[in-house]
């Protein structure tokens, strides 16, 4: 063997060992085969026990280790300890849920409980078409745990169950109530005696007076620009109704440009048109943005309301965060100003092959509580989707005036779910688009066309299961 | 001896051939089987599509999108690093004039030599999170020097027309100080008197590089045409943690696409396997094609 067949040799070597990608999708889809029932745990129903939990059943739980940490899950698992002593709980927390449980899935041993969530979610339309997750029907009718004479559903807000629901079947249990806004900071505004503009045009004038004292008027996460998908698809929904999300969401032929669309776009270019938007923001991830944002540099940014806990860190001390709706277009709006866009999220899910579904259901139930929903808020100032939970807990600045804004906006609240049912097209088809409407780059017309594309190619994909809903 | 030379290769042979086969030969095989089926990846239930993944590719928009760019990879990042590689190489090693021994680096060679590897030890996560902050539109090393002169700069990865060659920048920085290192190993086992008596003869730096380095060096430069080209089919890593394909697909490479498909916005797993067969094939063919097109007689020193 001389020099150049080592050489040779090697670089075959590397031919066949580097293309690591390609040992991804090398995990078996053997094994698994529909196991016998009897590895099931099942207890005896009963009124203390409306879910037939079994008392030493092991219970395992995995959560998303992302903006909310894994403490508060952590004593969520110990109220059910309390409850059921000889139950033992197996806890982990991942911020790679899809890699880590996916082989689980497929061997037919996933884990009781999961904390669906975050950049490494599993796409859920895939869990619902391969009846990966159990039904939570029964949780819904249970009774409450701590809230006498009603049943679980009945301490939910509106909405909460919809998110959810596939088919009429309700299977992912969104445990936060988020609501989604333009946040500013009132000690800004107080400074410079300005006041959010509660119509599109004085908006506009708002974001000139802002522009001419130095500051840009707008940031934005200009790597994950779905974010600007947000107050848009808000602002055309407030001027056509909810029936503009409702055509979205069903893949209705030319959804995206419905009039109340072009009306949103159309409003929505002035910022871009006009410079209103910090310079670079295109370049910026949406911690950097909402780092600009808090360090004074842009005025407004679009965000849900976890933005007061995710920037929990950078937030100068006074600063006051506040959420406020997008602004209407104008009086012929068929929402008032007040309508936000409300959503149950945070999502989680039992297997529908796991061991102790009973459990799964029943730690929902906990968490579900008065005492595991006002645990959850303390320990991350979130709201959840237990009704009047917040009563009597103090509340961080940003967070009280969420609070508010749900109030006010009452049943004008909206939502649209096209993202929990097509991932793809809110995580890489619209975001793409908004990332070449919001740089500049198209214009209206041909952002709700380029959305429009992506809309119709999910439609047209039929190995992607559809879903419909009436309101 | 005779006697005992089985019992050795087997011992040292079958275990690793085994690792191999489970680790690597099998998936792959898996892979192939799985790209003819609908798998969607969590459950266990997967139905025989025949070759309609393959089709749906054909048909795929994205897909061909990133091969392009991979494409461009392909016909740039080898081509830009092996020139670097050689050049840096060359005047580490025999750049220098001035000595009379002849034949040295240039001054502060072995200083060189250690930064030119800096790269490599690094892991290829934190070069993506070092070079993210590079190119921050507002703050970065890039945008802060074009200010300080007066100019105006790009958003970088924020735009579909730079975020590209930034990318493209970023393998190719990581990836010479490796080829720096392999050159000039090769360099050092070309005998002396070679360069002594081009240097003789009154040969340029240049001249010497192109007639007698090059072709001397032929073996190790197609060893790292085939590595480079392969990098260049993948650099999934790279990619998806500075762009994630992003924006609007400018940066997306066939290795994103597939994991996207697979575990990030669709479960997708059969179709996913379709596309890594691609990728397979491609490997293969540029691998094959570049050691063809590089045969050449061999030269040895005696």
């Amino acid at each position: 063997m001389n020099r150049r067949d080592i050489l040779r040799r090697t670089a075959a070597a590397g031919l066949l060992a580097t293309p690591a990608a390609g040992l991804l999708a090398g995990c078996a889809t053997g094994g698994g085969d529909d196991k016998a029932d009897g590895g099931t745990y099942k207890g005896t129903k009963s009124e203390q026990n409306p879910l037939g939990v079994k008392e030493d059943a092991p219970l395992e739980v995995v959560i998303f280790n992302g903006g909310f940490g894994e403490e508060y899950a952590k004593s969520h698992e110990a109220m059910y300890k309390e409850k059921y002593p000889k139950a033992e709980i197996k806890h982990s927390a991942t911020q790679e849920i899809s890699k880590t449980l996916q082989p689980r899935f497929v061997d037919g041993t996933p884990p009781d409980v999961v904390n669906n969530s975050g950049a490494s979610q599993i796409d859920f339309n895939g869990l619902v078409s391969q009846n990966a997750i159990a039904d939570l029907g029964e949780l819904l009718a249970a009774p409450s745990l701590d809230i006498p004479g009603k049943t679980v559903k009945e301490t939910l807000l509106p909405g909460a169950v919809e998110v959810g629901s596939y088919d009429g079947r309700f299977l992912v249990f969104n445990y936060t109530y988020t609501v989604y806004g333009i946040w500013h900071s009132t000690k800004l505004f107080g400074e410079r005696n300005w006041a959010y503009a509660k119509t599109w045009d004085e908006h506009i004038a708002l974001c000139k007076q802002i522009k001419a004292a130095g500051i840009a008027p707008w940031t934005y996460a200009g790597l994950h620009p779905r974010y600007m998908s947000w107050p848009l698809i808000s602002t055309a929904i407030k001027f056509g109704g909810p029936s503009v999300a409702t055509a979205i969401d069903n893949l209705e032929p030319n959804a995206w440009k419905s009039d109340a669309m072009k009306a949103a776009a159309d409003a929505w270019h002035q910022i871009v048109k006009d410079k209103y938007i910090l310079e670079g923001s295109p370049g910026l991830d949406h911690k950097q943005s909402q780092t600009a944002w808090c360090q004074g540099k842009a005025a407004f940014i679009s965000c849900g309301s976890w933005l007061e806990s995710e920037q929990k860190d950078v937030t100068p001390a006074g600063f006051n965060m506040t959420i406020q709706p997008t602004p209407s277009l104008g009086s012929g709006d068929k929402l008032p100003f007040e309508a936000v866009r409300g959503t149950a999220g945070e999502p989680f899910m039992v297997p529908a092959k796991a061991k102790n579904v009973a459990g799964g259901l029943e730690y929902f139930r906990t968490m579900l509580s008065k005492k595991g929903a006002q645990d959850f808020t303390k320990k991350v100032s979130s709201l959840t989707v237990v009704a009047g939970a917040t009563d009597g807990v103090e509340l961080p600045y940003g967070l009280s005036t969420v609070v508010k804004a749900l109030d006010a906006s009452g049943a004008n609240g909206f939502n649209w779910v096209y993202n929990n049912y097509y991932r793809k097209l809110e995580r890489n088809l619209v975001d793409a688009a908004c990332g070449e409407f919001f740089s500049g780059r198209i214009g209206p017309a041909e952002f709700l066309d380029q959305c429009q594309k992506g809309a119709d190619s999910i439609a047209q994909d039929s190995s992607v299961k559809k879903y419909k809903r009436t309101a | 001896m005779k006697h005992g030379k089985y019992p050795l290769i087997i011992t040292f042979l079958v275990p690793p051939v085994l690792l191999y086969v489970v680790f690597v030969v099998s998936p792959y095989l898996q892979a192939f089987q799985i790209s003819t089926t609908d798998w969607l990846g969590y459950s266990a239930d997967a139905n025989s599509v025949g070759l309609a993944n393959f089709k749906a590719l054909w048909r795929d928009d994205y897909v061909w999108n990133a091969l392009k760019n991979n494409a461009v990879l392909l016909a740039l990042v080898p081509v830009l690093t092996i020139v670097l590689g050689l050049f840096f190489a060359t005047m580490l090693n025999m750049g220098g004039r001035k000595g009379r021994a002849g034949v040295t680096g240039v001054r502060g060679s072995a200083l060189y030599r250690t930064v030119y590897f800096f790269p490599q030890v690094l892991s290829v996560v934190i070069i993506a999170l070092l070079w993210k902050e590079v190119y921050h539109p507002n703050k970065g090393l890039l945008t802060s020097a074009l200010h300080a002169v007066g100019l105006a700069s790009p958003t970088w990865l924020g735009d579909p027309r730079t975020a590209f060659w930034c990318v493209l920048a970023v393998m190719v920085w990581s990836n010479v100080g490796f080829y720096v290192v392999l050159f000039g190993a090769a360099m050092s086992a070309v005998p002396k008197e070679i360069y002594e008596a081009v240097m003789l003869d009154g040969a340029s730096r240049l001249t010497t590089l192109r007639r007698v380095t090059l072709p001397l060096l032929w073996d190790t430069v197609q060893v790292a045409w085939v590595y480079l080209a392969i990098f260049a089919l993948d650099g999934f890593i790279l990619v998806q943690l500075m762009t994630n394909g992003g924006p609007n697909f400018s940066t997306d490479v066939i290795g994103v696409r597939m994991y996207d498909t697979a575990f990030g916005s669709e479960t997708k797993f059969g179709y996913a396997s379709a596309i890594g067969v691609v990728m397979f094939f491609l490997t293969l063919s540029v691998a094959v094609l570049s050691l063809r097109a590089g045969r050449r007689d061999r030269i040895e020193y005696s």
